[in-house]
């Protein structure tokens, strides 16, 4: 069933493309998935962040799915690509054989709007009339047979979402590419248009489409793709034209606009039948779940439904994955234990490198698949443009729209998965804002910091003891005070551009169909693990490293000394009593914690430490928190077992996590400076909070934004203006602490 | 009277569509063109965006957006 180019080559036939179209909102992936099953695979075009899906439509036949678009008029870089595959201006990307254009029989005034123009490509061309069930239901019956002799093209009824009709638009398609003529337009341009496009197309050497195109797109994606072809003087001979038609009345948007909804009212009336129907599930629904009380009151419930769900339901299963991982590091150490190379090289890179970074990456796994189950399944059954059109009002405030609430949303359980999804904004500048403000929304890996530093340093005493939970909640709204700002500026400056339409379909309700949610699920999940994995991977490795080298060989020699000493105390092995056993072993791992300790303060991440302990004095911290934050780059939650190994703790506690808070919450209670000052009071910890808040510690959040954006240097942005905001931010917290404590 | 002046329930046949940048564009093509009927449907909770019934389908738009929309009085 493969249609793997080489093969096709090889026994000489060459492979068929045919590529499908069509508005969003058509069943357009359900009736990819229903014709391609298993073959369909997902890449990227490349320089810009689409989505590339093919699969084998039959042997011999790919079949290529482009995004969903109202219009072949451009505006983004989704429709251009859907403009530059059917045209044949993709790079990589011949072009197709034939087009299936896939309309909604229930709204097909709209939907044909898009084949008008499709139709002047000039390729053969299948219609599929989808969802003719719920059309039906809906009171609206399509003649398929009398709408195929009207517009002059095979038309099949499917309902792709059971399979309907697959057989047919198969056969359908195998005889387009076998002898169907290519489709010609069914009208004339007005003689003003036409006569532009004529001379537009001698005068820059490119096709009728193009120059149409170019012409009435005004600050469209053609007229782009012309001047960079054809250099300024193409534009300028654009301009002309478009100044021209608008002095004569005729401005060529809204002519062409006018002209196919007149040619499809008429081609359409004879073929549709339209009973009236009662109000529809869907008024039904809407009359509740849009409701000005109602409505926002389950909105809030159904996003604190998936957030907590997220965020709890996730856990067992990331501490599961953890636990796995723990167990191996145990088992892998358990190996080297006796044998020549215990606690050498090997096994720390082993274990605290491979295994903590392979770790580190598959632990966000079960977020990312929750989130995008939700996601696919409120997108499919339509709540998502709900959500938007109720949510729209409040993200204006940003400068941002409604698209943008679930991503940001998302980003409170965890960024990754939040960026990953700011793909169903369409406006990429919406989206790139969305990215860079997303990592600012305080995510899970921040609770064990906040928890620590409540615990440890927010007095418990007044309001009841709810001010440590006051702070913890603080520092949330940190985060989303500082993003508003952030996104506002960032639209005003970087990503500054038109306020793009909010003109949105609100598509009527349906039962989500299992496939295409399985399969939301399933690449988010692939796509995270493959292609960010291999990064953040190796970004473990080298921060291991860091961690692990130079080893002085003074320090085990003195540690080998200690322990000698120590076991002098003791009479010989056979001779000990049980006290006397379990004594000397408490004093053994005592200086091991010790040994540990010492080898990561004189680490060259440790030195780092101690390097910059100027630049963080100002935030009232020493050396030690400044090893940690350092540490904690690669992941914030790694502050807490850095500081565990700093305060000669050891990495892990046998206790539980209480006990080990304590413990730890203890040890940093009692650090003082040189001078026999304690180091930590509430400034310090407030301004480490805020740090953590703001900081960008995250290395799978910066990869997974080099993924999204297509560019190293939005994750190099994101890094350097968040690290920069923490380090103001916690500088101003520590110094009006202190000046308020006096 | 105007698309974003409208109560929900209340509507009519379009005049004209202003503008004939993007935004106008897009409009037009998603059915806003003279001569078709056009109905609010209903207002979002905090007052803007507003859902409006044209070309028997269902589309959400600002007001800022609607209000480039002229009925026929």
């Amino acid at each position: 069933m493969s249609v793997a180019p080489s093969q096709a080559a090889a026994t000489g036939a060459r492979v068929k493309r045919v590529a499908i179209i069509g508005n969003p909102n058509t069943g357009k992936t359900t009736l990819f998935n229903a014709l391609t099953g298993l073959s369909a695979r997902v890449g990227n075009y490349p320089g810009v962040t689409v989505e590339k899906k093919t699969g084998a439509l039959a042997p011999g036949i790919e079949l290529i799915d482009l995004p969903g678009t109202y219009s072949l008029a451009a505006h983004s870089p989704d429709e251009m690509v859907a403009v530059n595959v059917l045209h044949g201006d993709q790079d990589g990307e011949p072009r197709p054989d034939a087009i299936v254009v896939i309309a909604d029989a229930g709204n097909l005034q709209r939907n044909l709007y898009l084949l008008t123009q499709v139709m002047e490509i000039g390729l053969p061309i299948v219609v599929a009339l989808n969802m003719v069930d719920a059309a039906k239901q809906a009171g609206v019956t399509v003649d398929a047979k009398l709408l195929s002799a009207a517009l002059g093209l095979p038309v099949v009824p499917t309902v792709a979402s059971k399979g309907v009709g697959m057989n047919e638009l198969r056969e359908a398609v195998r005889s387009a590419l076998n002898d169907a003529a290519p489709t010609k337009p069914l009208w004339a341009w007005p003689p003003s248009i036409k006569k532009e496009i004529d001379a537009l197309t001698s005068a820059c050497g490119i096709d009728a489409f193009l120059a149409g195109r170019a012409l009435i797109d005004e600050g469209g994606s053609a007229e782009a793709a012309l001047a960079a072809r054809k250099g300024e003087n193409a534009r300028k001979a654009l301009h002309e034209a478009r100044a021209r038609l608008k002095a004569g009345g005729a401005p060529p948007a809204k002519l062409e606009i006018q002209m196919r909804y007149a040619w499809i009212g008429r081609t359409l009336a004879p073929c549709i039948d339209r009973q009236p129907a009662g109000p529809s599930l869907t008024d039904k629904l809407d009359r509740a779940l849009t409701h000005r009380v109602l409505g926002s009151f389950i909105f809030v419930l159904l996003m604190t439904g998936v957030f907590v769900t997220i965020f709890v339901a996730a856990r067992p299963l990331m501490d599961w994955i953890q636990a796995g991982f723990d167990w191996l590091g145990g088992e892998l150490s358990a190996a080297f234990a006796g044998g020549s190379l215990e606690g050498g090289m090997l096994e720390s890179l082993l274990v605290k490198g491979v295994i903590a970074g392979v770790s580190g990456v598959l632990v966000f796994l079960p977020q990312i698949a929750f989130l995008f189950l939700f996601i696919a399944l409120l997108e499919d059954c339509g709540y998502m443009a709900r959500a938007a059109f109720l949510m729209d009002r409040v993200l204006r405030f940003c400068g941002l729209s409604g698209h943008t609430f679930i991503p940001l949303m998302s980003s409170f359980a965890c960024a990754v998965p939040g960026i990953m999804a700011t793909r169903t904004i369409s406006n990429q500048r919406d989206r790139f804002t969305t990215i860079l403000i997303a990592p600012l929304m305080s995510c899970s890996a921040r609770i064990p910091v906040y928890g620590l530093l409540c615990y440890a340093f927010v007095p418990h005493e007044p309001l009841y003891g709810l001010l440590p939970a006051l702070v913890f909640a603080a520092m949330y709204f940190v985060g989303i005070a500082v993003a508003i700002p952030v996104a506002l500026i960032l639209k005003r400056t970087l990503l500054k551009g038109p306020t793009p339409p909010f003109v949105m379909e609100l598509p009527p309700y349906k039962m989500p169909t299992p496939r295409v949610v399985w399969q939301r699920v399933w690449e988010a999940s692939k796509a995270f693990t493959v292609r960010a994995g291999t990064a953040i991977f190796a970004i473990s490795i080298v921060v291991w490293a860091l961690l692990y080298f130079p080893r002085p060989h003074e320090i085990g020699v003195e540690y080998d000394a200690k322990r000698a000493a120590v076991r002098v105390e003791y009479p010989a092995e056979e001779l000990r009593s049980e006290d006397q056993k379990k004594d000397l072993q408490d004093k053994l791992d005592e200086l091991d914690k010790q040994e540990t300790g010492a080898y990561l303060r004189a680490s060259y991440m440790g030195r780092m430490g101690h390097f910059i302990e100027p630049a963080v004095r100002p935030l009232g911290w020493d050396w030690r928190i400044g090893i940690g934050a350092l540490a904690s780059f690669p992941a914030r939650e790694v502050i807490v077992s850095t500081l565990r190994i700093i305060y000669d703790l050891g990495e892990e506690s046998g206790g539980d996590e209480e006990g080990s808070r304590k413990e730890l919450a203890e040890r940093l209670q009692a650090s003082t400076w040189p001078d026999g000052r304690k180091v930590y009071n509430l400034p310090v910890a407030l301004s480490i909070m805020v740090f953590f808040a703001l900081c960008a510690q995250c290395a799978s959040t910066l990869v997974t934004i080099k993924k999204e954006t297509g560019a190293w240097k939005w994750s190099a942005f994101t890094f350097f203006y968040m690290t920069g905001l923490a380090y103001v931010a916690s500088f101003a917290t520590y110094q009006i602490g202190m000046l308020l404590m006096g | 009277m105007r698309l974003s002046e409208c109560a929900p329930g209340q509507g009519g046949r379009i005049a004209k569509v202003e503008g004939d940048d993007a935004i106008g564009q897009r409009l037009m093509e998603m059915g806003l063109i003279e001569g078709v009927d056009v109905k609010v449907v209903r207002i979002a909770p905090l007052g803007d965006p507003i859902e409006i019934e044209v070309q028997h389908y269902k589309l959400s738009l600002r007001k800022s957006e609607a209000q480039r929309v002229e009925l026929a009085p």
